[in-house]
């Protein structure tokens, strides 16, 4: 695990949907301890590689290495058990379920272990203690945390979406437009949120379209355009047109 | 909420976030009283009836009702789970004819009751099985089709199976006991709801594989981001609602002695009426075994009150029908309020 490797390394990945290339030899390091923006018009195949990175595709050439070795990301679960967590634009939440129910829901602790793990005991106590330490540690304020999620408000939901991330992420967090729909002061939670997934020493990679945000947060940026890498740099408020020039590729 | 960090407020905005707060209270209470709403229109029927007709509150009167509603209660019970992953099974009366049918044919062959009481059990298991597995690895995009198959199959298999095509007499006596009244008047078939009762119980709020029919309920799609075995969830459940239409197939073979292709004829709508009536979410993810034996036992008592009443037959099912709309609307009102209360901590939030 030392720092000379790339925790996440995709190599030359290329993905077809169809007669769509969506993704045409797009190659991507990932550090531990940063944030890592992936930028891009839409369509420039942000969501494809990030839907690769977390199981939900496969790459139809290239590879995806973890710690230097390859990794098989063949569904949303093995990526999740090699440590790779994503929170989903949609966030995927479950609306009847507690914050609790949605940190462990698919992982949930249970026993006896030697029984098939539908069959299992819920420990819920333990879940709910465990959760509600995570909801205290990152500072979230729910109104009630025996509530379904489905009686709270956009940034809550965000918020508990990222949250269930941190409790889980061992090696790489991907988030799909985590402020789109939040307003200031909700984003500004959320981005509380990504600095500390960071400072536990996750590679966090960031897809967003707000250049304010890029530039306060990533400490690389890597723009893609058309399937393709077209920039890689560190965001400043310096080179801030030309990452947005690079972006809708208006030469630059 | 992060009330230190607010803006000193005028008398102006201070008189607009009493209202939210008032309107956010309005939303939570009209919430909550649509959560026990069927449990308060049960209590008002009976007080209402009781009041009609002295004879409804006997305990020879209740013990009927409850009889009568055990089939539906408990058959209703696994109707429930299979709403509640957003799934409907159109097949429970016809896979209780066929498990009563089998029963039947295992009696004629052998007077052991647990032979029997198997073989009703497992037929029911195993249509459930082949609806779950057809949904599910068959790619249907809805529960619908196949259950309304093999309600139809079911329904012509056990009346070719069944001797004459007809009622074939006679059950051990371990099951006709569950037609008998022991203890205060209450029937047995009640011991087996509650039975029934417990074990969902344990599997919905114990297991794993509870957390999961919900889970595949609220969301399918992050069932599957989040590595829930979401197919196999089904299938189960499936299964189960099946286990549920043999256990009630049990039931009524032992209240009749009997079995019968003609057993179970509308206990789908029978009990999708229940769940619905009762309060879950027509639209998954929500609803508990209490709601399908609410609605049951409210289809059981209103029922029974305009039998008691010397009402026609037809009305009831005009009644029951408008209970299913109002309880549906019920259902589409409390989403609009969660919408509401979602909307007011946002607003709380800003």
């Amino acid at each position: 695990m030392s720092a000379a490797q790339p925790v996440l390394s995709v190599r030359d990945g290329h993905k077809r949907f169809g007669a769509v290339h969506a993704l045409r030899g797009v190659s991507l390091d990932a550090w531990r301890g940063e944030v890592l923006a992936l930028l891009g018009d839409n369509g420039a195949g942000k969501s494809t590689l990030v839907r690769c990175i977390s199981g939900v595709h496969a790459l139809d050439e290239g590879e995806i290495r973890l710690d230097g070795e390859a990794a098989s990301l063949a569904t949303p679960a093995m990526a999740r058990r090699a440590g790779i967590e994503t929170v989903y634009q949609d966030l995927a939440l479950f609306d009847n379920l507690t914050p609790a129910q949605n940190f462990y829901c698919g992982r949930e602790l249970s026993f006896p272990s030697w029984l098939p793990r539908g069959l299992r005991l819920l420990r819920s106590r333990a879940m709910d203690r465990e959760a509600a330490s995570v909801i205290e540690r990152l500072k979230v304020r729910l109104p009630r945390s025996d509530a379904p999620v489905a009686l709270m408000s956009g940034g809550q939901r965000q918020a508990i979406a990222v949250a269930r991330a941190t409790v889980f992420a061992r090696k790489v967090v991907i988030l799909d437009e985590p402020t789109a729909a939040l307003g200031v002061r909700e984003s500004r939670k959320v981005l509380d949120l990504v600095r500390q997934l960071r400072d536990e020493g996750n590679a966090v990679i960031l897809i967003t379209h707000n250049m304010e945000h890029v530039i306060e947060l990533a400490d690389r940026a890597v723009v893609l355009r058309q399937g393709r890498k077209v920039g890689e740099l560190k965001p400043e408020r310096a080179n801030q047109q030309e990452l947005v020039s690079l972006i809708v590729g208006a030469g630059g | 909420m992060a009330e230190t960090t607010r803006e000193p407020e005028t008398t102006s905005t201070v008189r607009a976030s009493e209202l939210r707060a008032n309107m956010a209270t309005a939303v939570m209470v009209g919430l909550r009283l649509l959560n026990f709403g069927p449990v308060l229109i049960l209590v008002l029927l009976v007080v209402a009836i009781s009041l009609l007709t002295p004879n409804f509150l006997k305990p020879v009167n209740i013990g009927n009702i409850l009889a009568q509603t055990a089939v539906i209660a408990i058959v209703a019970m696994g109707q429930q789970l299979v709403i509640l992953t957003r799934g409907i099974d159109l097949s429970v009366g016809a896979n209780l004819a066929l498990a009563t049918v089998m029963g039947g044919l295992v009696y004629r062959a052998t007077d052991s009751a647990p032979l029997v009481i198997l073989a009703m059990l497992g037929s029911g298991m195993l249509v459930g099985f082949v609806n779950g597995a057809v949904y599910v690895f068959g790619r249907l995009p809805h529960p619908f089709i196949i259950t309304l198959a093999t309600l139809s199959i079911c329904k012509g298999l056990a009346l070719e199976f069944s001797v004459n095509h007809t009622t074939m007499r006679g059950m051990p006596a371990a099951v006709t006991v569950l037609g008998e009244t022991s203890w205060l008047g209450v029937p047995n078939s009640f011991f087996v709801v509650l039975g029934v009762a417990l074990i969902v119980l344990v599997l919905t709020k114990s297991m794993v594989w509870g957390r999961w029919t919900y889970a595949v309920g609220g969301n399918p799609k992050a069932a599957v981001e989040m590595g829930i075995p979401y197919k196999w969830v089904l299938v189960s459940t499936y299964m189960f609602a099946g286990l549920c239409a043999g256990i009630g197939a049990v039931v009524l073979s032992g209240r009749t002695g009997a079995s019968s292709p003609l057993y179970g004829n509308l206990l789908e709508l029978d009990t999708i009426a229940a769940v619905i009536i009762g309060g879950a979410s027509f639209l998954g993810g929500r609803g508990h075994l209490g709601h399908a034996l609410v609605g049951a036992v409210m289809i059981g008592v209103i029922r029974n009150a305009l039998n008691l009443l010397n009402v026609d037959v037809f009305y009831q099912m005009i009644a029951i029908g408008l209970i299913i709309v109002l309880a549906v609307e019920a259902d589409v009102l409390r989403n609009h309020l969660e919408g509401r209360a979602r909307a007011s901590q946002a607003a709380r939030n800003q």
